[in-house]
């Protein structure tokens, strides 16, 4: 194989990894911008992400239909989005000691609940073939979308679009930005919160669905492997700009591809490392992106970690 | 009279001591299976269609053995939490015979505590036991590269492209043997063959998983195998990839109607039952049990839709001679680096000792274990 043949190997496996595997990093990097605009972080999305997986799972094979269980999945995670909004609501309690609680609860519920999923097969989504004109199968295949895929990027646009322009966009603002400001404004802080932690629970539920339900498309108990935190992570490298998570969700899903792609093209030589890769890009963001010197540009005020 | 000195430690130790003594004493050792409690450990969840899966279905028969007692806990990783594991299930359940099922429980883990309490039996499945480790320590082993090798001969005949993709967890001595007889297995039947093979680096890792079975049909491959603990995602991206594939570790034949060729199954419950009648007798359990075909601790799936009449026909002949003692490795072998492996002529034994440490690939696998 010739050079140039093996390099667009790569790019396009990088290219159709991208489209595949960051689904579930936009549409959790997407509620968990959404409530830390509002002035929590909820560290819980990795476990609403397992148990939105296994009950997605579990509702499309009881009833055999898939979508139901991207609802079910989605209604799941406002449910854990709930608790953790009402939980941080309560006196002295420290919404990332909450999340992390939540993460653990979420992840050990759906593997009880999840047990008797993993044999069975649930139908799964279908994908939409965008690439017919193409003669190329490895195009073609890349080119398979799942309308989840296409649907979170309307979420994205829609969501930077009512942040800025719309009434509930600026009271969700405010109140992250300011919560005293927003009482003074007569805002009922503790509900915007509720509200923006459940709807971000209900996209990290969906997230959760899509790898059940579509890529890779199975329930076991390694499902996540953490991209429900890598998510979190994502969400201050975009700057808390709907936008950008989509962006950063397409470069997380692309480093995702790079090593085994590297590797079917021959490069496989330190394999671990480029495997590594879409940590080690986490790691090099976060430090990318913090100073001393200022505070992190577009992060709400209201955050703990900020404040 | 020395003085007295009571620890918690001491009054463990000298009552756990007291029990193993009145356990030995009271009964000859293990003389009836009723006072015979089984623990075994699962690297990942029972019911993985894989490794796990297979273990677990075989412990079933040890279940049926009357008076024996089966403990087991699954997702222990492969850090000091499988030490914790059996120690508990030493200490609080009163395993005397424990099953550590992956192969990262070997060094240091199952080592350290057998040595700890030599009055407890240690079994683990990889070929690892060698002479000088503790005695109540031992390995139990299905040789599934001969599984492996008859999966080749049928992809061999399987392939258009001549490229098959293996899809593997780590650079270990059980992993390259099982891809080197698959390659042996294809170039037997088809000289064109090369296997390319993608590590993930973690023994369950789904998304890798699927990703790498793809970029392997991307780079041309038609026939997917793979050695990880759970073969689900392979499978069902194969074969939702319109190629071919073949099983790994359980039966995956249903997750593939159209392109399931035939998969390499261990068949613990021979191992199990057999551990579990020593039991029954008193006998001591063997330090070492190691096997294929011909004992039938490895079996072949039952072929699925993939598989043509002539790739049944071929592995079926490849079943049958590795069965009667034909050697897998017949020379001339090269590794990838050049060196000479085996000399034209030459052969191995199918239970060559220096298989088990397998740290290289052979020439026609594409990939690299560092």
């Amino acid at each position: 194989m010739s050079d140039d043949a093996g390099f667009m190997t790569v790019l396009l496996a990088m290219f159709a990894g991208a489209i595949r595997v960051s689904t579930p990093f936009l549409f959790v990097s997407l509620g968990e911008m959404l409530t830390e605009k509002s002035g929590r972080i909820n560290l819980g999305l990795e476990g609403t992400l397992v148990f939105g997986a296994m009950s997605g799972y579990a509702i499309s094979y009881h009833t055999g239909s898939p979508w139901l269980g991207v609802l079910v999945a989605g209604l799941c995670g406002s449910g854990f989005g709930a608790l953790h909004g009402y939980l941080c609501k309560l006196p002295k309690v420290n919404d990332i000691a909450i999340g992390i609680a939540l993460m653990l609860f979420g992840t050990g519920l759906a593997f009880f609940f999840g047990k008797a999923y993993i044999q069975p097969s649930a139908p799964r989504l279908p994908s939409l073939s965008f690439g017919s004109w193409s003669d190329h199968p490895g195009v073609r295949q890349a080119l398979e979308i799942n309308p989840l895929f296409l649907l979170g990027i309307v979420l994205a646009v829609f969501l930077w679009w009512a942040l800025k322009n719309t009434r509930y966009g600026l009271t969700i603002r405010t109140t992250g930005d300011s919560a005293p400001a927003a009482l003074a404004l007569g805002i009922n802080v503790d509900k915007v919160r509720l509200l923006s932690t459940m709807a971000g629970g209900f996209f990290a539920g969906v997230g959760g669905s899509f790898l059940s339900l579509y890529y890779p498309g199975s329930w076991t108990e390694g499902l996540s492997s953490g991209q429900g935190l890598m998510a979190v992570a994502l969400v201050i490298f975009a700057r808390w700009n709907p936008i950008y998570c989509f962006w950063a969700a397409l470069l997380f899903g692309a480093a995702g591809a790079l090593g085994p792609a590297l590797q079917s093209i021959g490069i496989s030589r330190g394999y671990h490392f480029f495997n590594a890769a879409p940590y080690i890009l986490t790691l090099l963001i976060m430090i990318a992106s913090t100073s001393p010197r200022r505070s992190l540009k577009g992060a709400p005020g209201e955050l703990s970690i900020t404040k | 009279m020395s003085k007295f000195e009571f620890s918690r430690r001491t009054i463990l130790k000298s009552s756990a001591a007291g029990l193993a003594a009145l356990s030995s004493a009271g009964f000859p050792r293990l003389a009836h299976a009723s006072d015979l409690t089984v623990g075994i450990v699962y690297v990942g969840p029972r019911d993985d269609f894989g490794w796990n899966q297979a273990h677990a279905v075989a412990a079933a028969a040890l279940k049926a053995v009357p008076g024996v007692t089966v403990v087991e806990e699954e997702n222990v990783p492969e850090t000091i939490a499988v030490q914790k594991s059996m120690e508990s299930m030493i200490n609080l359940d009163g395993a005397k015979l424990i099953f550590a099922t992956s192969f990262g429980y070997y060094k240091p883990f199952v080592l350290d505590v057998a040595a700890k309490y030599p009055d407890v039996e240690f079994r683990h499945a990889a070929p690892l036991w060698t002479e000088g480790d503790p005695k109540n320590a031992g390995s139990y082993f299905g040789y599934l590269d001969q599984a492996h090798f008859v999966d080749g001969v049928a992809a061999g005949l399987s392939t258009t492209s001549n490229k098959l993709g293996f899809v593997a967890a780590k650079p270990i001595g059980t992993v390259l043997r099982n891809i080197n007889s698959f390659l042996l297995g294809a170039r037997k039947v088809n000289p064109e063959a090369t296997v390319q093979v993608i590590f993930t680096g973690e023994w369950s890792m789904p998304v890798r998983e699927a990703e790498a079975a793809n970029a392997l049909v991307d780079a041309g491959c038609d026939v997917l195998t793979c050695h990880v603990d759970g073969p689900k995602v392979v499978i069902e991206t194969a074969e939702s990839r319109g190629v071919k594939c073949c099983g790994h570790n359980a039966s995956q034949a249903p997750l593939a109607p159209n392109g399931f060729i035939t998969g390499a199954e261990y068949k613990w419950e021979t191992i199990y039952k057999m551990f579990a009648a020593d039991l029954a007798e008193g006998e001591p359990l063997p330090n070492f049990t190691g096997g294929g075909f011909d004992v039938d601790f490895v079996r072949s799936t039952p072929y699925g839709a993939g598989a043509t009449e002539a790739a049944i026909a071929s592995a079926d002949a490849a079943r049958a001679d590795v069965k009667a003692g034909k050697p897998i490795f017949v020379g001339p072998i090269n590794k990838q680096d050049g060196t000479q492996l085996l000399a034209a002529g030459a052969s191995f034994d199918n239970y060559e000792p220096s298989l088990d440490q397998t740290d290289y690939l052979i020439e026609g696998v594409q990939g690299s274990i560092t």
